[in-house]
This record gives structure tokens, C-alpha cells and sequence, in this order.
């Protein structure tokens, strides 16, 4: 059984229809890059898987190990194992990273039925998993993204992951605003990640990061629809003709050019 | 309605749990106040002539004052002739001698308010005074406090065992005409804690005072003394609860702290007023004067408040710096939601060579709560080399609310230092989004938010107290961690 299964999704903002009609399964171990232009609804596809409240469902359906995904609370999503990698991780002056991150990981213990960690045990837990993503151990006693740089938020984030321990992780746009030695660390942390029981959908405009994060299938996203799919070389072929060689208008690419 | 908007609305509406009436016997005075009343009220406590004098003169000046307009607060005009200014528990004549006893119903009062007044059942560490309406009914560990030379206990007993004491301290910090509802409370207060620390002497237990408004249309005027001699230290809590009803009751308090030469007083309170129902009906007007002088060297004094609950808040507790390094501190979290108003803060005047003071107030709005901060830094010429930090905050729960800031400064010499901070942040839906996505559900989250706002002033509450005021935040400890 699929661990994902998106059937002819669509959502709304507002009154506009960003998701027209969304159909992909993800199985348990694979890595599924979404790749297209700004616009495309990319984001809003991770954010629908999320539940984020600002979007309206209004078709289709998303079967998550073989639950109705979209009739759960975004928390009982996290707590069954959904976790979205923040484009932009949300800042929380005077909550302590580690106070949060236990708070989200005794939460998701408890859902489970499993006994929530005691501090001894899960700072052990963290120090393990904080050298995956070479983070500086003064980050955890700081504020939740407060003052953090872009690079040391967007690792914060896959720290989170590693810590959290998601089935299916879907990281939005991880790459945006990260230097290249950013990005290898936070492409290895997510490497090593990589297993047999966990799934990962990884949200790019850029092919760069999937140089890094290679994925077994990779769908282009054109204004709310999947227009083609394949294997890691689709990626590679967009590389070399951009959107546009697939007939896709890119904004970001059309503004480079004038 | 989204439902992160739905949970911090839920947050702020949750019940006040303290609000019932204990069906007891009151011996109270007809309404009304003239100097008949003064008269009575000083009688019924059996009071020296010079007691009696002193709240007449404090009522005539009153007759002359007109009650001050300049808070960022509104409410119809009080009739003080209206009000009850006497009622205790009918008991055995002369009150309790000894806890033993007290009327059962008010133990069980007391009891349901989680403060037992039986001392075998009473937190390690604390003393308690209860005052309940007008008059002080239990006082535990006293012979304990005794035997070290500390007196604790009513104010009423103070003036009857120790009136040399009681006159040499009272209203030299608060005049009796310091302001209108100081000069109201000199003359008709009619009882409150009284403490002594004797020279040198280190309080080993948290004091602590649980007042109780209990019968209906009275007025509560306690009056709080507190005299740490030279190098002795005592902590000193301070809490505060009232029943539902949904006409308003006026509380205007007073008290006084009086630090010598390297002395330290510690007082915290955990204000919990009933704050009046959603729709803004009820609720105690809270309007209080609360002062220390430093008068030592090296003294310090330090107030720390959690103010929860009362329809309106008029209160500022402030240090006078007279002795030379001596240190005024101020903490502060002021939580106003539904229709309840805040105007709070502390004046810090300093004196004395090398004086300092900090500030840190945070103010949380949420209803259609209005919180104000209202600071006064007030630098003397003589006090060369003195410092102060101040730093408000403001957190804002939805789009009804409002917060407001009045710091203000005055500096006189030109060695010394001031800093003023001050930020205003809202709970945003995106944070709550994001702890949601994280398995933390919304209503933790609120909480999380909120405590980690309060958190530098939950710090300097006694252990007990912190655990009461998170309580009361509806939240759940941070720092377990880290």
C-alpha cells in the first residue's frame, strides 16, 4: 500500500484556484522531487499537505497510510508523521528551541502511545543528532528561529526532522538562501535520513539541490498540474533547457532575461 | 473564524474558577462613610486615640481631593457613599485566639482556595496571614516566627502588641495624603499584615498574605507594613481572590516597605481579582498604592507582580532610593482580557549615590483588554552615578485589544545612566500554524507563547507562587530543559 496517495486535488486562496487537479503516490522509502516555476502551486501543495488553514480544499482526496489525510488536524497529521520542512521557519521569541522541540516530540510519543522522554533522554537523543547537521549546540538554547541566519534556520529545520522523526517529510524549497557549503551539510543531514521506511517529497525550483538530494522520481508542477514526470534525468533535462523547454513560462526566468 | 483565532480566544476566556460565596455570618456596618464611621471602625478594633486622630485627619483631607482622572482607564462614577466600609466573620467574641478557632466554614473557604490555614497541612515554608473582608482571621507559624524575633500577623494585633512600632512606621512611606485612594484607605482601612524583622535576622520562610473578598457591596482597605531592619531579609507574598457578582467592589490597599541599612524585602504578588464576566459586567476595581523606601545603604527591594485579574487595575508599586547603592527592581506581567483595564507600572525615584534600578514589565492584551505601562525614572541631582534599565513588552492576542506605553524620564545630573526598551509583538497565526505542525496543539501552543513572553518575570517568583501564576496563564512550565 502507498504511504501517499494524492488523488485529483485542488485547492483555492481566496477565490483562485492554485491546485487543478493534483495526482501522485509516494511509497515508503522513495524520494519524489517536485520541481516548477514560481507560481506553480508547489508550495501550496506542501503547505495543503500541512493543512494549512488559509487554503481551501474544494476536490479530490489524499489517502495517507490509508487515512483520509485532510479530515485530520494539522497536529495529528505531525503526530502520525507528516513533517513540512518550512520555506520560511516561523520565528517564536522567548520559546527555547529545545523547551519546543521536546514539547513536539513528547507530543508525538504520546500520540503514539509510546512513554515521553525525560530530559536526560532526550538530550542524548539531541546531541546524536545534532552532529548529523554540525549544528552549534548554542542554537538550541536560543529562541525557535529567533535572530537565526537563513542558512541556520533552514538546517533547524532538518535538525527538527532528524529529531522528530517523521514517515513522510516534505521539505519546501530547503535550498532557498543557502550557500553552497550550507547546502551540502543540509542535503547530507537529509541523506542520511534516507530510509526504507520514510518517504520524502523535496519541493525545488532549481535542479542544484537535486545534485545533492538525488530522488527517484522528479514531476514538473505548471499552474497547478503535474505536466510531466520521470526519473532523477528529468531534473537533469530541465537543467540544460530550462522551463521553458518544456513550454512552461518561468517568471523568475522571463525576468532574467530581460 | 480560523481555529488558531478560536483557540486564543479560548485562552483568554477561561473561567474564573474562585468565584463563589461562602454563606457566613457578617458583622457588618451600615453604608456609607462619615466620621461616625471613622469613629466605629476604630472602636470595633479597640484603637489608641492617636490612631483615631491619625484617620480622621487622613478623611478630612480626603473630603478636599478629587479622585485622579489621568489613568488610561474608564468606569462610571463611584459612589462612596455606597459602599460598606466594615464587615468581618461573626465569631466569637475578640476573633480567634488561635487557628484552632476559626469557623470551620471559612477553613473550608480557604481550603478551596488552596490555602490551608492548618499548619500541620500547610506548604513547608510559608507563612500565611488570611484576611478575609475586613479583618485578619488566621496566622500561621507564628510562635515559630517568634522565637526569631519576626513579628507576622495582623495589623489589627500590631497596633494592639507593638503600637510603638506601628506608629513609628506608619504612613512614613505612603503619607496619608500621599494620593485619593491612599488618604481613602488611612481612613477607613481595617486590617492587613503587619512584619517585623528584626536586626540581622534572615526570615527562613516565605510570609505570605491571602486576602478574600467575600460579602457583597463592602469595600476591602488593608493596609500592609513591612519594616526590615538593618542587614535582615524577608520574602513576601501576596495573593488575592474575590467572588462573582456582577456589581463592582472597590479594593484600595496600601502598603508600605521600609528597608534599612543592607536589608532586603522581596515581595511578590499574584493579584487575582474577579475580573468582571465577558460582557465587561462586575469585577473589582484594584486601585493601589504600593511603595518601599530604601532607606539604608545597600538596600534592596524588590516587587515582582502577576496582575491577572480585576475589572481595572490602578497600581504601581515604586521604590524611594534614599540610601546610598541601594537597588529598586520591578517585574511585572499584567494579563488583561474581555473588557478589563490595566494602567500599571512603578515610579523608581533615586537619591542616593550610585542607586539602581530595572524595570521589566510585560503586558498582555487580549479580549478587548486595554494594558497600559505607565513608568516614571525620576534621577535626583544627588544621585550621582546612578543607573536604571527598563524594558517593557507588549503581547497582543487578537485584533480587539490594545496596549499602550507612558515611560516616563527624568534626569538630573549627568552621571548617570538610562535605558528604555520597549517592543509590542501579536501571536501570530503562522506561529501557531508552525507548532501545529509540529504535533504541539494549538492551545499548548498559545500557552508556550505566552509563558515564554513572562517567563524573565515568572524567574523571580518564589517556586510556589511561579507554579500559581503559570496556573493562572494556563500554561506549562519552560526550563524543564536546558
Amino acid at each position: 500500500m502507498a504511504l501517499l496517495e494524492i488523488k485529483d486535488l485542488h485547492a483555492t486562496v481566496g477565490d483562485r484556484e492554485i491546485l487543478k487537479g493534483i495526482s501522485l503516490t509516494v511509497n515508503s522509502g522513495e524520494v519524489h522531487a517536485i520541481m516548477g516555476p514560481n507560481g506553480s502551486g508547489k508550495s501550496t501543495l506542501a503547505q495543503v499537505l500541512a493543512g494549512r488553514e488559509l487554503y481551501v480544499v474544494t476536490g479530490g482526496k489524499v489517502i495517507y497510510d490509508g487515512k483520509d489525510l485532510l479530515a485530520m488536524l494539522p497536529e495529528d497529521r505531525a503526530r502520525e508523521g507528516v513533517f513540512l520542512a518550512f520555506q520560511y521557519p516561523v520565528e517564536i521569541p522567548g520559546v527555547s528551541n529545545m523547551y519546543f522541540l521536546k514539547a513536539a516530540l513528547n507530543a508525538i510519543r504520546k500520540h503514539r502511545g509510546l512513554e515521553e522522554l525525560d530530559a536526560m533522554d532526550f538530550l542524548a537523543l539531541v546531541k546524536d543528532r545534532m552532529n548529523l547537521l554540525e549544528m552549534d549546540q548554542a542554537l538550541l538554547n536560543r529562541a525557535v528561529n529567533a535572530g537565526f541566519s537563513g542558512g541556520e534556520k533552514k538546517r533547524n529545520e532538518i535538525f527538527q526532522m532528524a529529531v522528530l522523526e517523521p514517515r513522510l517529510a516534505i521539505l519546501d524549497e530547503t535550498d532557498s538562501g543557502l550557500d553552497i557549503d550550507a547546502l551540502r551539510t543540509v542535503a547530507a543531514g537529509v541523506n542520511a535520513l534516507r530510509s526504507p521506511q520514510r518517504a520524502m517529497i523535496v519541493v525545488t525550483h532549481y535542479q542544484r539541490l537535486l545534485n545533492y538530494i538525488v530522488p527517484d522520481y522528479v514531476h514538473v508542477l505548471a499552474e497547478g498540474r503535474i505536466v510531466k514526470s520521470g526519473g532523477k534525468e528529468l531534473a537533469l533535462e530541465l537543467e540544460e533547457s530550462g522551463y521553458a523547454g518544456l513550454g512552461i513560462e518561468d517568471e523568475e526566468e522571463a525576468v532574467g532575461k530581460v | 473564524m480560523n481555529d488558531s483565532t478560536n483557540t486564543i480566544e479560548t485562552f483568554a476566556n477561561q473561567e474564573y474558577k474562585w468565584g463563589f460565596v461562602t454563606d457566613i455570618e457578617a458583622d457588618a456596618i451600615p453604608r456609607g462613610l462619615n466620621e461616625g464611621v471613622i469613629r466605629l471602625i476604630s472602636a470595633k478594633k479597640q484603637e489608641p486615640e492617636w490612631l483615631l486622630e491619625w484617620r480622621l485627619k487622613a478623611f478630612r483631607h480626603w473630603q478636599t481631593m478629587k479622585e485622579p482622572t489621568w489613568a488610561n482607564v474608564h468606569y462610571p462614577p463611584i459612589d462612596y457613599q455606597d459602599i460598606i466600609y466594615y464587615s468581618s466573620p461573626k465569631s466569637k467574641k475578640g476573633g480567634p485566639k488561635s487557628l484552632g478557632e476559626i469557623d470551620p466554614e471559612l477553613l473550608k473557604t480557604y481550603a478551596k482556595l488552596g490555602i490551608p490555614l492548618k499548619e500541620q497541612e500547610i506548604l513547608a515554608g510559608v507563612a500565611v496571614d488570611a484576611v478575609f473582608d475586613s479583618v485578619s482571621v488566621g496566622t500561621t507559624f507564628k510562635e515559630k516566627l517568634k522565637a526569631m524575633g519576626i513579628i507576622f500577623g495582623s495589623f489589627s494585633e500590631a497596633v494592639q502588641e507593638h503600637p510603638d512600632l506601628v506608629r513609628q512606621y506608619l504612613g512614613s512611606v505612603v503619607p496619608s495624603s500621599d494620593n485619593f485612594f491612599a488618604a481613602l484607605n488611612s481612613a477607613v482601612f481595617s486590617d492587613g499584615s503587619f512584619c517585623y524583622v528584626p536586626k540581622g535576622v534572615r526570615c527562613p520562610m516565605e510570609l505570605s498574605t491571602y486576602f478574600r473578598i467575600n460579602a457583597k457591596d463592602t469595600g476591602q482597605f488593608e493596609r500592609t507594613l513591612i519594616v526590615a531592619d538593618e542587614g535582615a531579609y524577608v520574602s513576601y507574598l501576596e495573593g488575592c481572590t474575590a467572588p462573582m457578582r456582577d456589581t463592582n467592589q472597590l479594593h484600595a490597599a496600601v502598603v508600605e516597605l521600609v528597608a534599612l541599612d543592607n536589608a532586603q524585602i522581596k515581595y511578590s504578588t499574584v493579584q487575582n481579582w474577579y475580573p468582571g464576566d465577558k460582557d465587561g459586567k462586575g469585577g473589582i476595581y484594584n486601585f493601589v498604592t504600593k511603595r518601599g523606601a530604601c532607606r539604608g545603604v545597600n538596600s534592596k527591594i524588590s516587587w515582582t507582580q502577576v496582575e491577572t485579574g480585576s475589572a481595572i487595575t490602578w497600581k504601581y508599586p515604586s521604590c524611594l532610593l534614599m540610601g546610598d547603592n541601594s537597588v529598586g527592581e520591578f517585574y511585572s506581567v499584567a494579563l488583561t482580557n474581555n473588557w478589563q483595564q490595566a494602567d500599571t507600572g512603578t515610579k523608581m525615584i533615586h537619591i542616593g549615590k550610585n542607586t539602581t534600578s530595572t524595570i521589566v514589565s510585560k503586558g498582555i492584551s487580549a479580549g478587548h483588554g486595554q494594558n497600559t505601562y505607565r513608568g516614571g525614572v525620576k534621577i535626583l541631582k544627588s544621585a550621582a552615578g546612578a543607573r536604571n534599565y527598563s524594558q517593557c513588552d507588549s503581547l497582543l492576542l487578537g485584533d480587539k485589544c490594545g496596549a499602550h506605553t507612558f515611560p516616563y524620564l527624568e534626569v538630573k545630573n549627568t552621571s548617570s545612566q538610562v535605558e528604555h526598551e520597549a517592543s509590542t509583538s501579536k501571536i501570530g497565526e503562522d506561529q501557531i500554524f508552525y507548532c501545529r505542525q509540529r504535533g504541539i496543539s494549538s492551545e499548548d501552543a498559545v500557552s508556550m507563547i505566552v509563558h515564554g513572553f513572562c517567563k524573565q518575570v515568572f524567574r523571580e517568583l518564589p517556586m510556589e507562587f511561579a507554579v500559581e501564576a503559570q496556573k493562572l496563564l494556563g500554561v506549562s512550565l519552560e526550563g524543564s530543559v536546558g
